[in-house]
């Protein structure tokens, strides 16, 4: 049979990769830095390199520089699972940081509990995530409380009737949708046509055509901004001209390059904007055009805080022993962030606010800060 | 003969428990990549029967595997606490869930089957692609089934011992069905269907019959898949998977069991290898780079190599003698 | 005229204009087929370098008619990019099909996929993944319908839609004319019809399949351009669906048969429109495939493809 050969190959491979310097402490991460999510993948990769060059410059953590190792899933289900075991088992990965997709977090979860590896996920907000283990962290908002801010600053404009367009293809969009219908609905309102969409679709007339017919107050788009600018610009298009509403999905370069004018007025929840006047949000933002020439999005800023929570969570604990390490990440209090003062709670999910935006004259604009 | 291939096979299941045991220390890692080569002999050693054996075209493999992974997953999810947390219990359920999305998947082979009487080449293809989209679909849009956030929190039943087990029989009905004289019909279908039913062979009952072996071992597949992960995705069985393992096949040249365990083994290693060497310090950056951007590279070595050896790599090599 | 009336009526029109992009994409795959019996299947990211070449192209073609949007521009963008495709077709089929002409169809398949791969990641590596906004080479606005068509007055109609449909049927009568009324086209037919006699009349079998190529591609790269009026967001990854959804049009209109591609073009689009508006948008990919397998099941050959009996 063929397999002792192989395994002869494999254990070669073993010896040449395993080696690594002992002042040096590793932190695995995966994203999706090709394939369908990459535009998101890449820029969380981004925000988490520029913290770990920060913190190595400024000399590191415990005496020893942090190693950053990034390994790329091309957006594919079934990949995650075998990254992070090479993480863990070849890279000796002290912890892991990954991904803004629920769905490769879910698969990447289980290993790094079994492994007992603490694991921080920047963006991924189904509620499940955290779940799988006390191993596993996030530092975002979860659907739950994105999805009911959104639904009561409808309530507060006083809209009765709103129309939803989900992308059926992100459970993040799925998630954000149960949530505000079901805190919208309970508080009287009216949700008065439910439109889907996939990812990756480009014409939305069809849906569009079906929410005009309705005649909603404003239409929450709970999706991604590649989507969203399209949307807006084809429902302007079909004469439809009451506000959309969104959540972080929004943010993206390219969203108001594409929309134009199409968003203006419309409103939408987030991580953290640009435009906060605050110096540490301006100085990383700054770095950040210096480094790679654009704008960081919110992807790009949770990036950037995972890594910080990490390190800082190696300097409390002393130690980067796995079972010390998971108590001094989830003892994080009032961490100043770029996307605002963090808190993880029992569940080990983060307790933070919210920036509402609104879009003025083909710019964002902030609006306000909801507390939880 | 016979007795023969019977006493291969069970050497080889021995094999695979040795294996097993003596290789349950080894890096996680390389495990996970065991388990990936073993599943994806298992389906390309199934799809070979129905696109190399019998000359049919599927292009909805991972559909069936989906059907098995979803399947079992299911089952072991839902009935999983009726014979207890003992190992034997779980192990128990555990294999009849695998053999349950088996059969789940053997069903929608056949009704995959039935339509390539009617159809032929690229035509087929279109609509085994296009049930791979419907069984994606629906469970899209099932809620039972964790529609589009995916299922997880299955139990890792799956280890070397049971993957390498159905890889082996995989191959063992597989070699045995198209070299006994009743599977001979496969390969006078493939290479002239009409002359083939002119000498009274019944050729309808070799295409259904290819196609439901196939889907059955996709399907068990897709199961051991599942119990390994974890946590199964619709948008893991998209047609780039079914794609991934008809290359497999080609590439180890259809119709030959040896080529495309060979290819299936190459194809799961490389793009890992890949991985490998884009953090080898000593090469040089572009080197690296090149490395890194692992797709482009596997799409070109697919182009090189369809036009190098258009046969596959191991096409007119067979596994075992041909008995003519 | 009640609402409903004018909602049918919309996704009407929504299904038409986007049934035309998917019309001009399957022309390429029935032609390719007609000619040489296999699926090109890098043929939807050939559409998605189309829309690529007049991103990069449009700014400076642009500034030579005036800066704005304007239409000779737009035209001047359209006509590049289909040149553009249509050398990029060449050469691809040159490099990677044409030495595999002898091998199963099978093998070519294979390269075929290879070929698409290497596009949509070599896309991503070069252009970057996030998506890109396509200029504005033509305002795409709302036409104003006049109140005396009493309820129609509420439909909406685009420029954009307008441009695609008429460009569409534009492109196919001119794609009527050359397969019908020169000498290449002529020796289109002949070859699709029987390659060997074809051949043994003096058809240059390596110019008319280039030319076959060059011509489905530079429909392609018209078709990336017009999606990119009405959706000006583009992204390497954007072939992907819409090359596989001009297939389905291709097999159901009957693949090898032109105007089959056209109208079954037209009916996927209009059938993914009329599923996403009253049915559900997570049912139309499986309703599509859904339709075109009972399709075949009852017409193998397709909607307008000629039953071909095999030969013994």
């Amino acid at each position: 049979m063929l397999r002792p050969i192989f395994l002869k190959a494999l254990a070669m491979l073993a010896s040449v990769s395993a080696v690594l310097a002992q002042d040096e402490i590793v932190i695995g991460e995966f994203a999706s830095l090709t394939g369908g999510s990459a535009s998101f993948g890449q820029s969380s990769h981004k925000g988490t390199e520029l913290a770990i060059e920060e913190i190595n410059r400024a000399g590191g953590v415990l005496g020893k520089k942090l190693k950053l190792i990034t390994e790329d899933d091309q957006s594919m289900a079934g990949q995650p699972a075998t990254i992070v075991r090479k993480l863990i088992a070849q890279d000796k990965a002290a912890a892991i940081l990954g991904e803004v997709a629920s769905s490769k977090s879910l698969e990447a979860a289980p290993i790094c509990q079994q492994n007992k590896i603490p694991m921080i996920t920047p963006a991924s907000t189904n509620p499940k995530v955290t779940e799988v283990g006390d191993y596993i962290f996030r530092i975002c908002f979860i659907d739950p409380f994105q999805g009911t801010v959104m639904s009561k600053f409808a309530q507060s404009k006083g809209w009765k009737k709103i129309a939803v367009l989900t992308d059926v293809k992100q459970d993040y969009s799925v998630g954000l949708t149960e949530c505000f219908i079901r805190d919208f609905t309970a508080n009287g309102g009216e949700i008065v046509r439910e439109q889907k969409y996939s990812s990756g679709d480009k014409d939305f007339k069809p849906q569009l055509t079906s929410i005009k017919a309705a005649k909603p107050d404003a239409i929450f788009v709970p999706g991604y901004y590649g989507e969203v600018a399209l949307i807006a610009k084809q429902a302007r298009l079909l004469g439809i001209k009451v506000p959309l509403l969104g959540g972080d999905g929004w943010v993206g370069d390219s969203l108001l390059k594409v929309a134009g004018n199409a968003l203006d007025g419309s409103f939408f929840s987030c991580h953290f904007s640009a435009d906060d006047q605050s110096p540490k949000v301006q100085d990383f933002v700054k770095k950040y055009r210096e480094k790679y020439g654009e704008t960081p999005d919110d992807m790009a800023a949770l990036g950037y805080d995972s890594a910080m929570i990490l390190a800082e969570a190696i300097k409390r604990a002393g130690t980067t022993e796995p079972e010390k390490l998971r108590d001094a990440i989830a003892a994080t209090k009032d961490h100043d962030g770029i996307t605002g003062r963090i808190t993880l709670d029992a569940q080990r999910n983060a307790s933070k606010p919210a920036v509402i935006m609104t879009i003025d004259n083909g710019g964002f604009k902030f609006l306000e800060t909801v507390t939880p | 003969m016979l007795e023969r291939t019977k006493i291969l096979l069970l050497a080889s299941l021995l094999l695979c428990g040795l294996a097993s045991w003596g290789l349950g220390g080894i890096s996680p890692y390389y495990y996970d990549i065991l388990i990936g080569i073993g599943i994806n002999i298992i389906l390309a050693v199934s799809l070979n029967l129905v696109n190399g054996y019998t000359g049919q075209f599927s292009l909805g493999h991972a559909g069936f595997m989906a059907v098995g992974a979803y399947a079992s997953s299911w089952l072991t999810l839902t009935f999983g606490y009726i014979l207890g947390t003992h190992a034997t219990g779980t192990t128990f359920m555990y294999v009849a869930a695998l053999l349950a999305g088996g059969i789940g998947a053997a069903v929608a082979g056949l009704a995959v089957g039935i339509p390539s009487l009617r159809l032929r080449g690229d035509y087929l293809a279109i609509v085994t692609l296009g049930f791979n989209e419907i069984i994606k679909g629906i469970i899209q849009n099932a809620e039972p089934l964790g529609a589009q956030r995916g299922l997880g929190g299955m139990v890792q039943h799956t280890n070397l011992f049971w993957t390498f087990a159905f890889a082996a029989i995989t191959i063992y009905v597989v070699l045995n069905l198209v070299h006994s004289t009743y599977g001979s019909g496969f390969l006078a279908v493939r290479d002239d269907e009409i002359a083939a039913e002119a000498m009274g062979i019944n050729t309808t009952k070799y295409k259904v019959l290819a196609f439901t072996i196939g889907a059955f071992f996709a399907g068990v597949a897709g199961g051991l898949y599942a119990h390994y992960k974890q946590f199964v995705h619709p948008e893991g069985f998209n047609f780039l998977r079914s794609v991934d393992i008809v290359v497999m096949v080609i590439l180890g040249g259809m119709g030959s069991t040896f080529g495309v365990v060979f290819a299936a083994i190459l194809l799961t290693i490389l793009p890992e290898w890949l991985r490998a060497v884009s953090d080898y310090p000593w090469l040089p950056e572009w080197l690296r780079e090149i490395a890194e951007n692992r797709m482009i590279l596997y799409s070109l070595l697919l182009i090189i190599l369809m036009l190098t050896r258009p046969q596959g790599l191991f096409g007119g090599i067979s596994f075992s003698k041909k008995r003519a | 005229m009640s609402d409903q009336i004018i909602e049918f009526l919309q996704q009407l029109i929504n299904g038409l204009s986007q049934g035309a992009i998917y019309a001009l994409i399957a022309l390429g795959y029935t032609m390719v087929f007609g000619i040489l019996r296999f699926i090109n299947f890098a043929h939807g990211d050939v559409y998605m370098l189309g829309a690529f070449a007049g991103f990069y192209t449009a700014p400076r073609l642009l500034q030579l008619f005036g800066g704005g949007p304007s239409f000779p521009g737009a035209t001047a963008v359209l006509l590049v990019a289909m040149l553009a495709c249509a050398t990029i077709g060449i050469i691809i089929e040159r490099l990677c099909y044409r030495p595999l002409r002898d091998q199963p169809r099978l093998t070519v398949l294979i390269t075929a996929i290879g070929v698409s791969l290497f596009l949509e990641n070599g896309g991503q590596y070069v252009f970057g993944a996030d998506p890109k906004s396509f200029p504005e080479i033509i305002t795409d606005r709302a036409l104003e319908i006049p109140e005396s068509w009493g309820a129609l007055s509420a439909l909406t109609i685009t420029v954009g839609q307008v441009i695609v449909v008429g460009v569409t049927l534009f492109l196919l009568f001119a794609l009527r004319t050359v397969v019908l009324h020169t000498r290449l086209g002529m020796a289109m037919r002949a070859l699709s019809f029987n390659p060997l006699a074809a051949s043994l009349m003096g058809v240059n079998t390596n110019i008319v399949i280039s030319f076959t190529f060059g011509l489905g591609s530079a429909l392609a790269g018209a078709a990336g351009i017009l999606t990119s009026i009405q959706q000006p967001s583009i992204e390497p990854l954007m072939g992907v669906n819409a090359g596989l959804k001009a297939f389905v049009a291709a097999v159901l209109g009957g693949i090898g048969n032109i105007p089959g591609a056209a109208l079954g073009g037209l009916l996927i689009g209009l059938l993914e429109a009329f599923v996403v508006g009253y049915v559900s948008p997570t049912y139309r990919d499986a309703i599509v495939f859904g339709v075109l397998i009972l399709i075949l099941l009852v017409k193998p050959s397709g909607l307008l493809g000629k039953t071909e009996r095999e030969k013994v």
